[in-house]
């Protein structure tokens, strides 16, 4: 084990990323072209990372594995983007944003890196609107602003249900008029396979063409990994289909920390499943919570019943019951463990057995139907368009999914992984959100990141490192090409002779991943899960069906690639989760709880960030970054 | 819920690949459970055809939540189907009847060259935005958020046209295969805005010559775009379009 050292910049806090940024060395701007840069992803990081490259003047290639940048998963985010403009006048400030990410991350995030984000936060409401993204509106012509996520300041700028997509948009649009200048290349349907070292030093890619299935190599000068995070290992989530951690993971293979893999956000607010055929799970805006009741039958032998047969008598508000202070809006952590435990009981509703009801029945009665369309209309809409039941006449039904994960490939101060060359950005780091991530932070960070950091510390690491041209002819390159292909040979003679198909073991995984390592976690049913996932790998290595080809459009194949590396991050998932005894944030461990049940931090032992080095025999070791608070108190979160 | 499992017949378009020759083929579907959205009911029948050896049909998804634009195809003739503002993934299987016999196929234009089976190649459109769908701003320090303001009206009629996924079923609607609706979306919204202003003129010509040079149809003003786009855009940001044109071309702007 080594200590890690985040090289943050001297100073006092609110200076740190001033003087980082006087130090950098700069690239002469003729220079610029001559070095390429791989930016791997589209979504909010890597576009705008991208964009704002290409327009300093750097050769870019950008990657992503959907048909157009535009369709990357950030296009989903729905609530809205945090900023600390303070327009509504309610005392927010840099410091305020700052340190509710750092406590709503249960104090396991680093203070220099969280202070950045919340520093950089305006501008980026300033550049989307000068790139014309549509926020909402005040009849007077200014930007609107609303509360979220418990937040007791409005500090959350928003485009209708849509945010993400507007951000995403603007980035895309600004990516593309580098396109049209020339400075960007676009490699769609690319699927990054492997990261090519030589010397020690992030040097190039290889990409499969998921169109001809053309294994292509590609070099640079500095390589920005931009590409998500691993919610799909639990195969159930609110992230994209094809979302994966493929890239992260092929890295993490060739010597890059992972870190935190344990700290998942499992969001309390999704429509639940309704059968086996389901492989991806609709979310719905959390702010459902601030007008509709949790409850499930007091007695299981209701759960059959209408709900509104249901006296309320015989009704548990359990948020309610639990919680007074708080009720039915105690933060997502808290709200998706007590769905999980009423369900445990048999108590849960629906055809699954694994649904909670939010009723908006009492809204109704006091506010009025008007006011509650008024406030949900689209939401409502679209829960009666995926159920088919009316949620003014019957409650909702909800359950928590997976839906952001705070860990991921460990980085420094300016992004960059323990891989000299390679940069890790927005949700594929594990920088700024410590163990849960606040609402409306995740669209901040990713474009905090690619707009307003990692330009900067790229050209910092280009214009120190003496870099040399490398052609992709050079050995690592051939060394990295034969095994993406050994690994695809592989899998499709496997495939030929194999009787489960990806999905069937994909969705095996998920379930263990559920339910030993999801919200509440036993040291007994973390060790099992770890057995569990070793078995699963097995059967996949050795039974898995897998249709087709690999010489043309094979989805299957595809996914078969990324399920591989799900159930090798699912086993380092399980032994991170083993490793942190303690509870906190997004990682709850039963056997670390307060006598209320609340979640119980043991900051002596764990206040550090666990970044893990691969072992292929599944002896991960782990490198510590201890996190160290100068500037805040570490405090106890009771929600009561 | 057994008693409501519907039985679907589908006749679904097959092509191997991009050059070769592509046909219909039959396949009947059983305990269709009506909360299934259509592409969780393909997914059931491609784990069967992968069972049976044989390749499983291809089409494009990615969020199934209608925001991505990926997903997309003709559904008995209409583009994601005859449900209004809805994409095909969200379109659940109850709004089919039991026994119903459905026709199946990839989006048809020749600026969509089919992939394989469902899947289309629809880059033409990003070269549509590359040739000016953008507001000509570098990241870097900006007037305040506040500096411009932007009444609710304009900003909310901007956003209408924004809203659009760029799945492309506007042109599989369109009888002339045009990208109107698409272009004529984007130039709209920046024409609205104080932002995209300066270079409107220059940005509606680029766009118009480049939707003409990928090979997409005249728009002759049928309407079957907006009657197919799943974010219900309207035809008037085709008209928009048209004015912002003819402006530029006669103002030289």
């Amino acid at each position: 084990m080594t200590k890690l050292d985040a090289r943050s910049p001297d100073g006092p806090l609110h200076k740190k990323w001033d003087n980082r940024l006087e130090e950098m060395k700069l690239v002469a701007p003729n220079n610029k072209k001559k070095h390429e840069i791989i930016v791997v992803g589209t979504g909010l990081a890597g576009g705008s990372a991208a964009a704002t490259l290409g327009e300093l003047g750097y050769s870019v290639k950008s990657f992503c594995i959907q048909d157009s940048p535009r369709r990357a998963h950030s296009i989903a985010a729905q609530g809205g983007i945090n900023a600390t403009k303070n327009y509504p006048n309610d005392g927010d400030s840099i410091w305020r944003l700052f340190y509710d990410t750092i406590k709503g991350g249960d104090f396991r995030s680093r203070e220099s890196n969280t202070y950045r984000l919340a520093q950089v936060s305006n501008n980026i409401i300033d550049q989307a609107v000068a790139q014309g993204v549509p926020f909402a509106r005040e009849y007077g012509g200014e930007l609107a602003n609303r509360s979220f996520g418990g937040a007791q300041v409005s500090r959350t700028f928003y485009a209708r249900g849509q945010t993400g997509q507007q951000l995403l948009l603007g980035a895309y649009q600004a990516l593309l008029r580098q396109v049209d200048r020339g400075k960007v290349e676009i490699f769609a349907r690319r699927e990054m396979l492997d990261l090519v070292k030589i010397d020690g030093v992030a040097r190039g890619i290889i990409t499969r063409n998921l169109v001809t299935g053309e294994i292509e190599r590609h070099a640079a000068d500095a390589v920005v990994l931009c590409t998500g995070g691993y919610g799909r290992t639990y195969f159930l989530s609110t992230n994209a289909f094809n979302s994966n951690a493929t890239a992260a993971w092929r890295c993490h293979k060739r010597g890059a920390y992972f870190a935190n893999p344990c700290y998942v956000q499992i969001h309390p607010t999704c429509i639940p499943q309704s059968g086996d055929y389901q492989s991806k799970l609709t979310l719905m805006s959390e702010s459902l919570r601030n007008d509709g009741r949790v409850w499930v039958p007091k007695d299981k032998k209701d759960i059959g019943k209408p709900p509104q047969d249901i006296p309320e008598s015989d009704r548990d508000y359990y948020l309610e019951r639990k919680y007074p202070a708080f009720g039915n809006l105690v933060p997502r952590d808290v709200a998706s463990r007590n769905a999980k435990y009423v369900c445990d009981e048999g108590r849960g509703v629906g055809a699954t057995g694994r649904a909670v009801y939010l009723d908006f029945r009492d809204a109704i009665k006091e506010q009025g139907r008007d006011v509650i369309e008024d406030k949900y209309g689209n939401l409502f809409h679209m829960y009666h368009k995926i159920t088919d039941e009316d949620p003014y006449e019957v409650p909702m039904r909800i359950y928590p999914a997976v839906h952001y994960t705070m860990g991921g490939l460990w980085v420094d101060y300016e992004l960059m992984s323990n891989i000299p060359g390679l940069f890790v950005a927005g949700e594929a780091n594990f920088s700024d959100h410590g163990a849960n991530r606040l609402g409306a932070s995740a669209l901040m960070q990713g474009l905090a990141d690619g707009y307003f950091i990692v330009p900067f510390t790229v050209g910092n690491f280009i214009a120190n490192y003496d870099i040399k041209k490398v052609s992709t002819d050079h050995k690592a390159f051939d060394a990295a090409e034969t095994e993406v292909r050994d690994q695809i040979d592989k899998m499709l003679s496997v495939g030929k002779e194999g009787s489960r198909t990806v999905i069937e073991i994909y969705r095996d995984l998920g379930k263990v991943m559920y339910d030993k390592v999801g919200m509440s976690r036993t040291e007994e049913g973390l060790k099992e899960a770890r057995e569990e996932i070793v078995a699963l790998r097995e059967e996949f290595w050795n039974g898995v069906k897998i249709p087709g080809s690999s010489d043309n459009y094979n989805k299957m194949l595809e996914l078969a690639g990324r399920v591989a590396d799900f159930l090798e991050l699912a086993e380092l998932m399980a032994i991170d989760a083993l490793e942190r005894e303690e509870s906190c944030g997004g990682h709850f461990r039963e056997e670390y709880q307060s006598d209320e049940g609340e979640a119980l931090r043991v900051d002596d032992e764990f206040s550090y960030v666990a970044a893990w080095e691969y072992d292929e025999d599944g002896d991960y070791e782990v490198h510590k970054e201890e996190l160290e608070f100068e500037n805040v108190e570490l405090s106890t979160r009771s929600y009561k | 819920m057994a008693d409501d499992m519907m039985t679907i017949h589908l006749k679904v378009w097959r092509q191997a690949g991009p050059d070769k020759q592509g046909r219909f083929e039959n396949y009947t579907v059983e305990k269709v459970n009506p909360h299934m959205s259509f592409l969780e009911m393909l997914d059931v029948v491609n784990e069967t055809l992968i069972h049976d050896g044989e390749e499983p049909i291809e089409f494009d998804s990615d969020c199934r939540e209608g925001i991505c634009g990926t997903c997309g195809f003709v559904i008995n003739g209409q583009a994601h189907g005859e449900e209004r503002g809805t994409t095909v993934c969200q379109l659940h299987m109850r709004s089919f009847s039991d026994g119903e016999t459905i026709v199946v196929e990839p989006w048809r234009a020749r600026a969509f060259p089919v992939i394989k089976d469902l899947v289309v190649d629809r880059d033409s459109f990003d070269r549509i935005i590359a040739a000016g769908g953008y507001v000509s701003v570098g990241t870097g320090p900006k007037p305040d958020a506040n500096s411009v303001k932007i009444g609710k009206d304009v900003s909310d009629k901007a956003f209408d046209a924004a809203a659009c996924i760029g799945c492309g079923a506007c042109v599989a609607a369109c009888p002339n295969a045009s990208a109107a609706l698409f272009t004529g979306a984007k130039v709209s919204q920046l024409a609205m805005l104080p932002q995209g202003k300066p270079e409107r003129g220059r940005r509606a010509r680029r766009m118009v010559h480049q939707m003409q040079e990928e090979g997409f149809g005249n728009c002759s003003n049928i309407g079957e775009c907006e009657a197919a786009c799943p974010k219900e855009i309207s035809i008037q940001n085709i008209a928009k379009m048209k004015r912002e044109y003819l402006r530029a071309i006669f103002t030289d702007s």
